[in-house]
């Protein structure tokens, strides 16, 4: 599937100001991610992973060196990007359907159209019977779901997760996983995931990029060359967890 | 053995327990002359009282007038609490032209304001309305600017990641969001503004409502009117809390339950 969805950082700065003094969130950081491509992006909290999500999404505007999708600059957000939040973040006084279709007002979608797209993404995340539900009444790993299905309804080319499964239990965190890994192999979307499970990363990612802090900076990139669905308990799977989790515990001792 | 006693009342009519016991009372006072003050009439003199008003038309004629100024009051008062509100909330620089003034001002008492509402307004209709739209304004302003300054920034950022526009953004996000505390205000507005009506109509020149009915007791030594026009008063501000208690209910349905802990 060719509908783009390539996203290329070149020498990224990026700098907050706290009381008046610059304070380094990312320093040159290079990173390309092809059409169709899972990255998973690993860190300590506090190396800025959240910061370069959000600035791939256009969320976070001031910054220095190249930030392009599909070759233009990355000037604020676009619905040809798609963000989940670590929270659901879904409209309280929206049911699961209006919010699903809130996306789409903007999408130039037709109302006539629009009704049977959403019904397809709920479906999608296996939430038939909730439509009418209102988000207070959903469990964590549902409302979730909801706000997968939300970014996916634009039908974006790149889809970003912020740590979308950090606040779930175990068991939904895994299923979830699994889902969102079966989404990606259907539907062909660019996806970037931060998140500091290794685990998670090396689960769903076909690269790892290992993040280092202070300021954030990619410290290495390891290629998962394993066949879907893997094997967590597979002798490859563990040893790469291991090298993931050796370059991030030296990070701890350094620090 | 209170509690036991209480708690055998079956719970629909438990809120009726002590308005029974009062009347209990105070017909037992009557009854063996506790007092013989002409300022304590019958519970019996009351409810002829009220017949006779009811019927003779006094009372709703009343109740018409009264309830048409505290309706027109509350419109004017919270409309432009809403505008003004909403204005403070979306907009930073109003906020810091208006705001000291507004917080000042909110600090007068509401009957501070009478001098100067009957020096421009006279002492007819318009000046009871301008005190009860004054009345309902206030919370009205506060409760929308808190409502709306509370947006949660979450939210407003995935309708940026949505690329709602200006207007989508304030009526699917900050609107919505605001609204509990919006109806807060409303609700206030609606009881302030009936307290004020009738402190109006006591204080101002007294014309047909309420309040004239109440002096006109009060100046005749007619205590059955005025314990009838206590009991209309308070019967009327339970009904427009208890209706507004159901829109709210309907309005804000996406909250779910809110827990009764207290």
């Amino acid at each position: 599937m060719s509908r783009g969805g390539h996203i290329r950082i070149e020498h990224l700065n990026k700098q907050f100001v706290v009381d008046g003094a610059p304070l380094p969130v990312l320093r040159e950081l290079s990173l390309e991610v092809a059409p169709g491509e899972f990255v998973a992006i690993v860190g300590a909290s506090g190396c800025g992973k959240s910061t370069l999500l959000r600035l791939v999404a256009g969320l976070e505007r001031e910054h220095d060196g190249t930030l392009q999708h599909d070759g233009a600059p990355i000037t604020g957000t676009s619905l040809a990007r798609g963000l989940v939040f670590q929270e659901h973040r879904l409209f309280p006084w929206l049911t699961v359907e209006a919010n699903v279709r809130s996306a789409l007002l903007n999408s130039g979608v037709p109302r006539s159209e629009q009704a049977k797209l959403v019904q397809r993404h709920i479906d999608l995340v296996g939430l038939q019977g909730f439509e009418k539900a209102w988000p207070h009444q959903l469990s964590g790993g549902m409302a979730q779901r909801v706000a997968i299905a939300r970014a996916l309804v634009n039908r974006p080319q790149v889809l970003l997760l912020d740590e979308p499964f950090g606040a779930l239990d175990a068991m939904t965190r895994a299923r979830l996983q699994q889902e969102l890994q079966h989404i990606w192999r259907s539907e062909g979307i660019t996806m970037i995931l931060v998140t500091h499970d290794v685990d998670e990363a090396l689960f769903l990612g076909d690269r790892v990029v290992v993040m280092e802090p202070r300021p954030g900076r990619i410290r290495r990139v390891l290629h998962v060359d394993l066949h879907h669905p893997r094997d967590r308990v597979s002798a490859v799977f563990t040893d790469l967890k291991q090298e993931v989790l050796a370059e991030l515990g030296e990070l701890a001792e350094a620090a | 053995m209170l509690a036991r006693a209480f708690q055998a009342v079956p719970r629909p009519v438990r809120g009726w327990v002590l308005p029974v016991l009062l009347l209990l009372l105070w017909w037992a006072a009557l009854r063996w002359q506790w007092t013989t003050s002409p300022l304590l009439v019958s519970p019996l003199q009351v409810w002829d009282k009220a017949l006779s008003l009811l019927s003779g038309g006094e009372a709703w004629a009343a109740l018409g007038a009264s309830l048409r100024r505290d309706l027109i009051g509350l419109f004017i008062g919270a409309s432009a609490g809403l505008l003004f509100g909403a204005t403070l909330g979306l907009s930073r620089w109003s906020e810091r032209l208006f705001g000291p003034s507004f917080h000042t001002l909110k600090q007068i008492s509401l009957f501070a304001w009478l001098p100067l509402i009957s020096l421009w307004f006279g002492l007819g209709d318009p000046a009871k309305i301008a005190f009860i739209a004054l009345a309902s304004f206030f919370p009205v302003v506060l409760n929308t600017f808190e409502g709306i300054r509370a947006t949660p920034p979450e939210l407003v950022e995935v309708a940026r990641v949505l690329r709602f526009s200006r207007a989508q953004l304030l009526t699917r996000v900050v609107l919505p969001a605001a609204a509990p505390a919006i109806f807060t205000g409303l609700h206030l507005g609606l009881i302030y503004a009936w307290l004020a009506t009738l402190g109006a109509e006591y204080l101002m020149v007294a014309g047909p409502g309420i309040g004239g009915l109440l002096v006109d007791g009060r100046d005749h030594f007619w205590m059955d009117q005025v314990l009838f026009g206590v009991i209309l008063v308070g019967a009327v501000g339970m009904a427009l809390n208890t209706l507004a208690a159901i829109i709210e209910r309907r309005a804000l349905a996406w909250r779910g339950r809110s827990a009764g802990l207290f």
